[in-house]
């Protein structure tokens, strides 16, 4: 299922401005990617056209490619919806909907396309699902009471059995621990470890230790200045960024002496 | 009406009667009240002499309590203080002037449309009624109809409108959709009858009176009312939860279908039905456009129809001999509107409180 | 910044069906409201040419469409003037109080209770005027008569029914303070409590501080308002109807006396149901003015709220 995501000359535009700047990188399949950088460099902007998410902000466009098994996503007979049950997401703010319960938010992506499927189907499918988000054992009990009735970890950790429900083969996170207190952190770390058996992660992230403890590469990106487009500085295994980066700016970032 | 004072009173310790040489005293609360009540009495008094008349009576309260106060106050507690009181007090007795009519309203409607709250009201039309008898059921039945067919167009151009607005809309047309909704929810309800008119003339020729015209002016006044709701319902959803959707592969119609506007259930309900207590009282557009009739007829495209308020107006103003039947009638179909309108308020209420998404334990 | 003239790298993205239909029927319903006001206006016109060209004899009053609409319009424009300047000083006094008086537990109530006044249908304002509110002015009127007889506007003989002009000013005035005292309302409950409590800071009196820091804020906010409720009184037709059914006096100044002018949309609902031919081209013609001036009241009105709109943003 996992596939690997080949990055080339990549420019990320909102209207005029231009946010993000020459990318090129190749992301391994079955691995987990760390995207670090400071505020505002891009790196969420970088994450979201992966999947296309970013064209939904009025105005915003991307130059350049992004090849996934051999398939230009930004292709002119690729439709964005397409591309985005192929390649899912997590968010900062744990979002399930409101209005559906537990079972309801699992099965969303299948439902809310109105693709049809057994019921017992249906059920083993929520139960994979939550298995593989490992919330199972907390809600099983509970399917259908609402999802915003749980806790921001369990939420989370929900919208993650949610995106992993409609087998995607590459997993984005932006910042998915960031609203999250340490130990539901942990959790959700434990997962990512678990998961990159099956997908490609790539995770934006502002806690280094993280991005140290989880991922197999990282990226940093950085900006000059305000108004100047974010670049990625150095892309290299995660062993090597924290300990011995090609780049001054990284190391400045890495060891706190940024700025 | 009650202003905070720095010093608690002590009960028995009366207001100084002149200002102390050095600071100034304040006045405990409980005397703006019994200024006022002594000016109730005066007040009394002199209306009682020239003539008992419920309007003089609240003007010279109002207007001796108002200035006795100032005056005492300025007396005791010097020249900023004063004003303040004096303010205070306007303030108060504007918001007290403001419930004068509010209450009278209710009551007048409520007395004399008890009269006939009875089953044959609710029952009969006018047909071969003379006198005394005889009903709005007719009225009430056409006012329905009216009021369902106006729902039934102002919905989903509105809803749609909105959706657009919030959803979809870019540039040069969002915002000129936006300003003329604010301009259409200005039109005078009279107009909107005219142009209803004015359009079906150009197919039926002069005269034409039909139960659909009178929707469709209704609706020229309840889209507006419907876009503007809607917008600042859908408006609320937030975006994460678009995003959300987006993320998993769904299109943007059936995001908007089935995970905006299920969220937004509740507001949107209470907005639409806050649109319909608008126009279910309308009767203008109604008088020109509807016309009366005595008879029942629930066909919106044949014909003339009653409905409630032009029934109440025609009985009111046109009453007949002996006039008190019809206009004991007239207050009825009142009192049946204030009703109405009122019970599709708590009910804009209801659906608030009951559809809001649910937040878990 | 950095600025591109190059054009989009990616062409259109390609859309599904369904969202094209939806898109599209949201678009069009965006569009329809274009043309039903479109409509409005060409659809009034269409129906009042008649009337526009006719001869003079031959509109209602035999003297020609503008003697005819003229002494309306007046009565209309004066019937607004009252209701305005009774509601705006009273809407703002109510709004203070709900915002900065009433006690916080209550003051949601109090609103509401304001609201209230808005839902009530307008007909029911008309019995309500002609039945309670117009025979208890009498007296008050007699004692203008009496005091104030030598102003042209109070001049006599006063009304033994109390179905005057200075009644409908004030029920118009009751219908619109709803509309004038949300919108302030919302203003004062906008107003920065730094501004508040820099001048209560200063040592000022609650009235001092609204003075200093709540009514310059909502000044525009409050002019804004009023229009809007100028607007709608301007149209208000049915509590007009009822209340002045019978009397058009032409342009009159006396306020208190039985002989009145009418308003437009009054004269239209009084009118209309028993017209045939050249005359309900007249009326339409009358309702075109009517429709052309609140169409500028509240195109101004809006122009004002929302002028202050963006300055409230940027504070």
């Amino acid at each position: 299922m996992a596939k690997r995501i080949d990055v080339s000359d990549l420019d990320i535009y909102y209207g005029n401005f231009k946010a993000v700047e020459g990318v090129n990188v190749s992301i391994e399949p079955r691995s987990i990617t760390a995207l670090i950088g400071p505020s505002g460099c891009g790196k969420s902007t970088f994450l979201r056209s992966l999947n296309r998410m970013h064209e939904v902000i009025p105005g915003a466009r991307v130059e350049g490619k992004v090849v996934i098994d051999g398939q230009d996503l930004y292709g002119a007979d690729i439709d964005p919806v397409d591309v985005r049950r192929q390649i899912g997401m997590v968010f900062q703010r744990p979002n399930p909907f409101p209005t559906m319960s537990i079972y309801d938010n699992v099965v969303a992506g299948v439902r809310l396309n109105s693709a049809r499927m057994k019921k017992s189907d249906m059920d083993d499918l929520v139960e994979r699902s939550l298995k593989g988000a490992n919330l199972w054992t907390e809600v099983k009990d509970r399917l259908n009471r609402p999802g915003s009735g749980l806790s921001g970890g369990q939420q989370q950790r929900l919208c993650i059995a949610r995106a992993i429900a409609v087998q995607p083969e590459v997993l984005l996170m932006d910042e998915p621990c960031s609203a999250l207190d340490p130990i539901s952190t942990l959790a959700i770390e434990d997962l990512m470890t678990e998961l990159k058996e099956q997908f490609t992660i790539v995770i934006v992230t502002h806690n280094m230790q993280q991005a140290a403890r989880v991922s197999e590469s990282t990226g940093f990106f950085n900006l000059n200045g305000v108004g100047q487009p974010g670049r990625l500085i150095e892309f290299n295994p995660t062993e090597k960024i924290f300990s011995n980066p090609d780049q001054k700016a990284t190391e400045d970032y890495i060891s706190g002496r940024f700025g | 009406m009650s202003t905070s004072t720095q010093q608690p009173s002590t009960g028995s310790d009366a207001p100084v009667s002149a200002p102390p040489p050095g600071g100034h005293r304040t006045l405990p609360t409980w005397v703006t009240w019994a200024v006022f009540a002594a000016a109730a009495v005066v007040a009394a008094g002199i209306a009682l002499v020239t003539s008992w008349n419920i309007v003089l009576f609240v003007i010279y309260t109002v207007v001796l309590g108002t200035v006795a106060n100032y005056v005492l106050s300025r007396a005791v507690e010097g020249h900023r203080k004063a004003t303040d009181r004096l303010v205070t007090c306007l303030v108060g007795c504007a918001f007290g002037i403001a419930l004068v009519p509010l209450l009278s309203l209710v009551y007048e409607v409520v007395r004399r449309g008890a009269e006939r709250f009875d089953g044959e009201f609710f029952s009969a039309s006018l047909v071969g009624v003379i006198g005394e008898g005889g009903g709005a059921y007719h009225a009430l039945m056409g006012t329905l109809i009216i009021t369902l067919l106006t729902t039934l167009i102002s919905v989903p151009i509105g809803l749609m409108t909105a959706i657009y607005l919030v959803e979809y809309g870019t540039g040069r047309l969002k915002k000129s959709i936006t300003f003329l909704v604010d301009v259409m929810t200005g039109i005078p309800s009279i107009v909107a009858g005219l142009f209803a008119y004015a359009l079906f003339v150009l197919v039926f020729g002069p005269g034409v009176r039909l139960g659909i015209m009178g929707a469709v002016a209704l609706s020229v006044l309840m889209i507006p009312v419907v876009v503007r709701s809607c917008e600042e319902v859908l408006k609320l959803v937030p975006n994460e939860l678009r995003e959300a959707a987006y993320a998993l592969g769904v299109p943007k119609w059936r995001t908007i279908l089935k995970v905006v506007i299920p969220t937004s259930i509740a507001g949107l309900g209470t907005g639409i039905t806050l649109a319909i207590a608008r126009v279910v009282g309308e009767t203008a557009p109604l008088l020109i456009t509807v016309g009366i009739t005595n008879a029942m007829n629930f066909n919106a495209f044949d014909g003339r129809m009653a409905t409630l308020p032009v029934y109440a107006y025609y009985q009111l103003t046109q009453p007949g001999v002996p006039p008190q039947f019809a206009i004991d009638r007239a207050w009825t179909a009142a009192l049946l509107l204030i009703i109405l309108v009122m019970a599709l308020n708590v009910v804009a209420r209801l659906i608030s409180r009951f559809f809001a998404p649910k937040t878990g334990r | 910044m950095t600025t591109t003239s190059a054009p989009p790298a990616n062409p259109r993205p390609k859309r599904r069906p369904g969202d094209r239909i939806f898109a599209g029927s949201a678009k069009g319903a965006g569009i329809l409201i274009l043309l039903i006001l479109a409509g409005v206006a060409i659809f009034l016109v269409t129906e009042s040419f008649p009337a526009l060209t006719a001869p003079a004899e031959d509109v209602p009053g035999g003297e020609g469409l503008a003697s005819y609409i003229g002494p309306l319009i007046f009565g209309t424009l004066m019937a607004a003037t009252i209701a305005l300047l009774v509601a705006t000083p009273l809407a703002v006094a109510i709004a203070l109080f709900i915002t900065y008086y009433a006690p916080r537990r209550i003051a949601a109530g109090l609103g509401y209770l304001i609201d209230l006044l808005a839902a009530v249908p307008s007909i029911v304002y008309g019995f309500w005027g002609i039945a309670w509110f117009a025979p208890r002015l009498v007296p008050f009127y007699q004692w203008l008569e009496e005091n104030l007889g030598f102003i042209p506007l109070f001049a006599g003989p006063a009304s033994a029914t109390g179905r005057t002009m200075l009644t409908i000013g004030l029920v118009l005035a009751v219908m619109i303070l709803p509309i004038i005292s949300a919108i302030s309302r919302e203003v004062f409950s906008q107003v920065p409590s730094l501004h508040r409590e820099a001048a209560l800071a200063l040592g000022a009196t609650r009235w001092e501080m609204i003075k200093m820091a709540v009514l310059p804020y909502g000044k525009s906010g409050i002019i804004g308002g009023a229009m809007l409720g100028l607007g709608r009184a301007l149209g208000e037709t049915m509590a007009v109807a009822i209340i002045l059914s019978g009397s058009a006096a032409g342009i009159t100044w006396a306020l208190i006396s039985s002989a009145n002018p009418q308003t437009i949309a009054a004269n239209i609902a009084l009118q209309f149901p028993e017209s045939t031919g050249l005359a309900v081209n007249t009326l339409i013609a009358s309702g075109l003015a009517l429709f052309v001036i609140t169409l500028l009241v509240n195109m101004l009105a809006r122009w004002v709220v929302n002028r202050r709109a963006d300055f409230s943003g940027a504070n």
